[in-house]
Parts: C-alpha cells; sequence; structure tokens
C-alpha cells in the first residue's frame, strides 16, 4: 500500500467517525426517563408525549428492580427526572429512601382506587396488571392435567418440568415478596426450592414464556395477563388461556405500573407534565387498548375481554407494603432460581 | 474494581465462599474445557483438509469456514434456539418421523455448542498457517520409513503444530471465560452471565467480588499455558530452501472429506444466516419500536471508527515502547496496556460504570466512557499489531535518517509510522470489527438512549420480538464481512 493510500484510508475512517459523530449529539431540554418497563410497552407513548408536548424524553430501559437499584446507588447525583417502573413495590422503596417528590393532589386523584396510589402521595399508578397462569388447553388435556387452585400447588410432582417462569422479572419478584408478606419469609423458601426441585423452567422474561406456552413447549407459566393479548391480536386462533387463581390467592396479585417524579429533578414541572400526560384519557385508553392492561382512570374502560378488576380474586395487600425488592432479590438469588 | 470488592468486605468473603459461587466456577471451567476440546477436534481436521488436501474449492470452504467469526455469539446463540429448541425448526423437520418435541439445548449444552462453533475459526487460523509451513523433509522420511498416511499425521505433522494448536486453544479457552452473549442467551450460569444479573440489579459489591474471582481465572490460565508450553523445537533445520508442500490426495475420503467441512460451515456460518433470514420474512409477534437501520448504521459505524482510531493512535506509542523498551518502566507500562486480554468485556464495563457513577459524573452514561472501555478491552490487539509491524523495521533505518539530519520525533513519523503502516491498519481493522460486535461493555457503557447493532438485537431478543433480531444481524454481519474482505484483500496488496 502506498502511503498516499494509507492517508486516504485514515481520512476515510475519519470521515464516517465524523459522520457518525452528530448522532451523538446532545438537545438542551430533555426530560430524562429511568424506565423499569420495556420499552415495547411504553415507548411508543413517550414518543407521543414528545411529539405532543414538544418536550425531547431521553430513556433508560432497564429491569424495574436494577433500574431502581441504579437510582439508589446514584442518589443525589441521579440524572433521572421520572422513574417509571412496572411493579408498586419498586417505587415503593424508593419512597421509603425518601428519594421522590410528593405530587399534586390534582395527579393522585385522577386514579379511582386509592389502592394504586402511594398513601403519602409519592407516587401514583399508571395501570394496572394482574398476575395469571397462562396455559395451553390442549396440552393439559394431552397429559390430562387439572388447572392448579393455587399458585402453592405448582411444586406438585404432577407439574414436574411442566411450569415456565421468569425469575429476575420484576412482576414475579413482586409477587414472590408478596408472599413473603402474607406466607412469611420460611414458606416462601420453602416454596422457592420446592419450585426448583420440581425442575421450574427459568426464562428471562414473560413474552418468551408466552410464546412456550404457545409453542406448546410447556403447558403452563406464571406471566402478567396482557401478554397473551398481543399474541392474539397477531393471530386470534392462538387457543391459550389466562387462569386467575381464585380465592385471594397470593398467585392473584394485583400490581400496578407507576409513575414517581426524583427529588432531585431540577426540571419539575415538565416530570409533572409527563407524569398528568400518562394519567389522561389518551394515554390511558393506550394502555388499555395497546398494552392491554387496566386503565386506572374513571374515564377509560379495558378494551379487551377481562375480568373487571373488582372481580379478581386479588390477595389483600398494601402494594407498599412491596417494598423490600433487595430481600426478595437476594431470597430468589440464595435460592438458585438463577443457576 | 478493587474499591467495590473491598467494600463489600467480610461478606464478599462469605459470598465467595459460597457453595453457589463455586458451582459458577465449575460451570466456567467446564463449558471452556468442553469447548476448546470440541473447537480443537473439529478445527484439526478443517484446517488440513482446507489447508493440505486435494479438497475441490478448498480455498472457498477456508474462507466460508473463517467467516464464522464475523457472527457474534450472542446471534449464533439466538439462532440455535430457534433451529434446535424443543419446537424449533429441526423438531418440524423430524415431525414426520414422530418426534414431537426434543429435549431443550438451555444450559450447558446450548453454551457449549455454541461457543464451539463460534470459536473453532481462532484455531483454525493458526493451525491452517503451521500446516503451510510444516517441513516437508521431515514427512517424507517418515514415508519413506514405512509409515502410512494416518501415522505420518499423528507422528510427525501433528507435532509440528503444536505451538499454533496452544495458540489457538488458548484464545478459544480465554473467548469462553470472557464471553457473555452465548451464556446469557443460552442461560448457563458462567461467571459472566452471574456477574450481569448482580451489574443488572446494581449490587456493585457482590459483581466486583465474582468479577476480581474471573480475572484471577484468566490470569491462572495464561499463566497456566506459559507453563505448559513445550521446550521442544518446532522449526526447520534442514538446509536449502523449504520446497513447496505435498498435496495429500484424499482419494475414496474425498467425499466425506467435503462433506465434513460443508457440516461445520453449515453449522458456524448457514444455520444463523438462515435463521435470520427465516425471521426477516415474518415472525409473530410485530415490534411496536422501530429503529431505522441508518440510525443503528450510523451509531455502530460512527463509535467503531472513532474508538478505533482513539486505540491506534494509543497503541503506536506503546508498541514503540514494547519494541524499543529501555527502562524497567517502560516494559512495565507495555504490560499493562496489555491488561485487556485478561480483562472480560463486562468486568471492565462493570468497573467503569461503577467508578464513573461514584467518582466521575461527567462522564457517567457518556460516549467518552463507552470508547474509554472500548480501548481497555481492544488496546491489546491494536498493540500487538502494530509491535508485530514495528518489529520487522531496522532500526538503521531511522539510525540513517537521524545521521541525516532528522531530529527523533521527524525520523518517527517520516520513516518509522509509514513503514509500520500495514500493522497499524491491521491493528485498526481488528479493533473495528471487536467494537462493532461487543454486547457487555455497550450495553452497560452506553449513553442513554444510544442505540448499536448489538444493542438493538439484544433488546430485540429480550423482549421475543425474533424479526426485530433480523435485519441489524444480517447489517451487523455484512458490514463486518465487507471490512474483513477489504482487509484481506489490502493485506495481499501489501509488500
Amino acid at each position: 500500500m502506498s502511503a498516499r493510500r494509507f492517508i486516504l484510508f485514515v481520512l476515510a475512517v475519519l470521515l464516517v467517525a465524523l459522520v457518525g459523530a452528530p448522532a451523538f449529539a446532545d438537545e438542551d431540554q430533555v426530560l430524562t426517563v429511568y424506565s423499569g418497563r420495556n420499552e415495547s410497552l411504553i415507548g411508543p407513548i413517550l414518543a407521543q408525549f414528545s411529539e405532543d408536548s414538544g418536550i425531547a424524553v431521553e430513556v433508560l430501559y432497564g429491569g424495574t428492580s436494577a433500574v431502581a437499584n441504579q437510582i439508589l446507588t446514584e442518589g443525589e447525583n441521579s440524572p433521572a427526572d421520572v422513574f417509571i417502573a412496572q411493579d408498586g413495590g419498586a417505587l415503593g422503596a424508593l419512597a421509603a429512601a425518601d428519594m421522590l417528590q410528593e405530587l399534586p393532589e390534582a395527579t393522585l386523584d385522577r386514579v379511582v382506587d386509592p389502592a394504586f396510589v402511594s398513601p403519602d402521595g409519592l407516587w401514583v399508578g399508571l395501570s394496572g396488571r394482574a398476575r395469571v397462569l397462562v396455559y395451553n388447553p390442549e396440552m393439559l388435556d394431552e397429559l390430562s392435567l387439572e388447572l392448579p387452585d393455587s399458585i402453592l400447588d405448582l411444586p406438585d410432582e404432577k407439574w414436574r418440568g411442566l411450569v415456565g417462569w421468569a425469575p429476575t422479572n420484576a412482576s414475579f419478584v413482586a409477587n414472590v415478596t408478596a408472599m413473603r408478606v402474607l406466607l412469611g419469609d420460611c414458606d416462601t423458601e420453602d416454596w422457592l426450592a420446592s419450585m426448583i426441585a420440581n425442575d421450574v423452567q427459568a426464562y428471562p422474561k414473560n413474552t418468551p414464556i408466552v410464546q412456550a406456552v404457545i409453542n406448546g413447549e410447556i403447558p403452563v407459566g406464571l406471566v402478567n395477563h396482557y401478554y397473551l393479548y398481543r399474541f392474539l391480536a397477531e393471530d386470534p386462533e392462538i387457543t391459550a388461556t389466562l387462569h386467575f387463581f381464585p380465592g385471594g390467592d397470593v398467585g392473584s396479585l394485583i400490581n400496578i405500573a407507576g409513575a414517581a417524579i426524583l427529588q432531585t429533578s431540577d426540571q419539575q414541572d415538565l416530570a409533572l407534565e409527563l407524569v398528568d400526560y400518562l394519567l389522561n384519557d389518551t394515554a390511558q385508553a393506550y394502555f388499555a387498548e395497546t398494552t392491554y392492561e387496566y386503565p386506572l382512570v374513571e374515564t377509560v374502560e379495558p378494551a379487551v375481554d377481562l375480568p373487571a378488576l373488582a372481580d379478581i380474586e386479588a390477595p389483600d395487600i398494601d402494594l407498599s407494603d412491596l417494598a423490600d425488592l433487595q430481600g426478595t432479590l437476594e431470597m430468589i438469588e440464595d435460592s438458585g432460581a438463577l443457576d | 474494581m478493587i474499591i467495590g470488592a473491598v467494600g463489600a468486605g467480610q461478606e464478599g468473603v462469605d459470598y465467595l465462599l459460597r457453595t453457589r459461587t463455586i458451582l459458577i466456577v465449575g460451570n466456567s471451567v467446564g463449558l471452556m474445557l468442553a469447548t476448546t476440546f470440541l473447537a480443537t477436534l473439529i478445527a484439526i481436521p478443517f484446517a488440513w483438509l482446507t489447508g493440505r488436501c486435494d479438497l475441490p474449492a478448498r480455498r472457498v470452504f477456508l474462507v466460508l469456514g473463517l467467516a464464522a467469526m464475523v457472527i457474534p455469539s450472542y446471534l449464533t446463540a439466538v439462532t440455535y434456539s430457534e433451529a434446535f429448541g424443543p419446537k424449533g425448526i429441526l423438531q418440524s423437520a423430524l415431525e414426520p418421523f414422530g418426534v414431537d418435541r426434543l429435549p431443550s439445548i438451555k444450559g450447558f449444552v446450548g453454551a457449549t455448542l455454541t461457543l464451539t462453533f463460534v470459536t473453532f475459526p481462532y484455531i483454525v487460523l493458526p493451525v491452517h498457517a503451521a500446516l503451510l509451513h510444516a517441513d516437508r523433509a521431515l514427512e517424507e522420511a517418515g514415508q519413506s520409513l514405512g509409515l502410512n498416511r494416518w501415522q505420518v499425521f499423528r507422528q510427525i505433522t501433528l507435532p509440528q503444530l503444536r505451538p499454533a494448536l496452544s495458540t489457538g486453544m488458548l484464545m478459544t479457552a480465554l473467548y469462553c471465560l470472557s464471553d457473555f452473549g452465548a451464556v446469557a442467551v443460552m442461560h448457563f450460569n458462567a461467571f459472566t452471565r452471574a456477574i450481569f444479573i448482580q451489574t443488572e440489579s446494581f449490587r456493585m459489591d457482590k459483581a466486583s467480588v465474582l468479577g476480581l474471582v474471573l480475572i484471577a481465572m484468566t490470569m491462572l490460565l495464561l499463566i497456566l499455558q506459559s507453563r505448559l508450553q513445550s521446550n521442544g523445537r518446532h522449526y526447520r533445520i534442514g538446509t536449502g530452501a523449504s520446497r513447496q508442500l505435498q498435496t495429500v490426495q484424499l482419494g475414496r475420503l474425498k467425499l466425506p472429506g467435503v462433506l465434513f467441512c460443508a457440516a461445520v460451515i453449515f453449522m458456524g456460518v448457514a444455520i444463523p444466516l438462515l435463521v435470520l433470514f427465516k425471521w426477516l420474512a415474518g415472525h409473530m409477534l410485530t415490534d411496536p419500536i422501530r429503529v431505522p437501520l441508518e440510525t443503528l448504521l450510523r451509531n455502530t459505524v460512527g463509535v467503531s471508527a472513532i474508538s478505533a482510531l482513539v486505540v491506534a493512535a494509543a497503541a503506536l506509542p506503546l508498541a514503540l515502547l514494547a519494541v524499543r523498551a529501555s527502562s524497567r518502566f517502560d516494559r512495565w507500562l507495555v504490560k499493562l496496556a496489555y491488561a485487556g486480554n485478561v480483562l472480560p468485556g463486562i468486568v471492565i464495563a462493570l468497573a467503569l460504570v461503577f467508578f464513573a457513577s461514584q467518582h466521575m459524573l461527567t462522564l457517567y452514561q457518556t460516549l467518552p466512557l463507552l470508547i474509554l472501555g472500548y480501548a481497555i478491552r481492544f488496546l491489546p490487539y491494536s498493540i500487538g499489531a502494530t509491535e508485530s509491524a514495528l518489529e520487522q523495521i531496522n532500526p538503521r533505518f531511522e539510525e540513517s535518517a537521524r545521521s541525516l539530519g532528522l531530529t527523533a520525533r521527524e525520523a518517527l513519523l517520516r520513516i518509522t509510522v509509514p513503514l509500520a503502516r500495514a500493522g497499524i491498519l491491521a491493528g485498526l481493522a481488528l479493533v473495528f470489527l471487536n467494537v462493532m460486535k461487543e454486547l457487555p461493555i455497550t450495553l452497560i457503557l452506553r449513553p442513554i438512549g444510544f442505540r448499536t447493532f448489538a444493542t438493538r438485537i439484544w433488546s430485540a431478543y429480550d423482549e421475543a420480538f425474533l424479526s426485530s433480531i433480523a435485519l441489524p444481524g444480517l447489517a451487523l454481519i455484512l458490514v463486518s464481512a465487507t471490512v474483513l474482505f477489504v482487509i484481506l484483500r489490502q493485506e495481499k496488496a501489501v509488500p
């Protein structure tokens, strides 16, 4: 290679670098959102907010517990303005650490059921989601298995190797926390251990579990209710169905996806504008119609054929009591669920 | 990193000594041994068939086999899950024969299978080169003493390959220890996955403890390798010019030979590509998030190019030091720069994110930090390439230039650097290719909202939007393959 070609080559690389560089340029007025919700669920409505309000939004996506822990670690230095979680417990953890800004009455009053709002007004629910057992009816028939009455029945020998779960998923973590609150740590540890001993199948997230149930890889899986509807929207022929554990079983926990504003945010007004936007009818209808969750405001109805939120025989639990994320994460890790 | 681990203190020690942690060590070692063994088993015949035998179109086979290098491990793993899963492509092909479902390949089997076909080119490359430079006279001597073909291969050819083999096997082993993508996708609890889970929960103390153990394991491996390196003689001592090597006539073994090479290429290259094309045609779930390919391309190529330039600029003085090192400090500095070799990407990312979030807030979640992460990881690649080029330059050239009145710096810039340009370029390309597909460093250190091919593939996989993996996956492979091809062409043009 001649010297000239060498120089040309280096110049070419430099040019590529420069062309790439503008993509990294920062905008001035940016609202930073830390989201524990998947981009596919919350991304479109955040983009809509940007378009409607003219406020640029930058989003960090991660698991809810991960993002909550990240904010706790960053402390005062956190660049986050708004925290969106898919679990009341994570919001409770930040509230307990005194990191959240109190929300105005007008915002909190949008949500009908006080169970879905922080008792201290520090966070607000955006949408409701129920924990369910998704099942493949043909496969259950083939295996001549009946649907269980309780999540606590799943460690039974007849379910060996047939149950799917997502042990690092925040909704699952919240469900385990609820179990700790209602049954105590000892029984919860036993449940985890016996599930693992029963060869429970681990998945990274809810969607792959539903996919596996539809494909017939496993007959049942522990997930949130709305994932199945996303598959049904693509293919109405899918026979997989939801099972709500009856009688106030801890397996039927109703959790929320919610939002909070960080005390350390220097853009409180813009942050509040976003939270209010997520509670307006457009956004609530988006949650109902696009993510198939329960809207939490009076004026919007669920879009799919779901049992009414009030009709689900959910366990009696205060979402703020689910704040001990760290304890649950350690218990799950110690149980060997992640190995 | 050490600060983080020390911060963990007694709790960290307890954590370390738990059976679970020991289990993780066992997992990583097991994966490393199994993969290295299998990859070697595949690579030796592959290199021999494509290098020394009368295989039809053997260059084509070789290049296609080596192409497996540009497919990142996470893509291979994701596509293998689709192809060999319980209800995957293989199962539907076997359906007519009454195969209702296949056992899951998640775990050890899947991780080993993936890494075997990702790493075997790292053994093929040195072994192939060594085969071409083997001493013909020795083989002829063996034949004349009545050895058959197999005996010649076993007793004469194979021992000559030992240095090349150990280099390749070491690279494979290091790859296995530091790889994150394959073990994460296959749910195999090796070190990198365990660290990632801790990092994801932002539990830095535990992650740091695990990270230190992983570094210790890597260093142990390097020490072991240098101990084991045989002291025997592998170079030619016969007099006269070495002659063209004899091509082995395969005869009736030709068909099995072709089939073997084709099968290896099928596993390493064809399956990932075929599955990606299948997903491109559509899949069950539509992804509501659309990221323009152009943005991804721009980000990926942009950050890779900047990193490659930064690394090359940092590598040149270090490589000069390495070649002309005079003081102990210089040598020590160069050794330090090679640290990236024993630091898996996830460990570097973890240390930097921990450090920046606590002590260097201006760098936290910025592009410079990301590039710094890449630089630490891939600096050795660039130094290595530059160093070997510099070593071939006769110091007399520079001395003559000095005697003709140039200052030291002028001599360096006008004589030495231009002479070493091939090596500098090779380093540049190597870093570029590796940054493009690097996953854990990008995932952990990227600025908010910054997406590359790698992060896009990862998040689409995470949410099971398989059709969203296809386009970035194919684009990543295409760009890498093009760069690799251009470099190989250039290398030929260099005198």
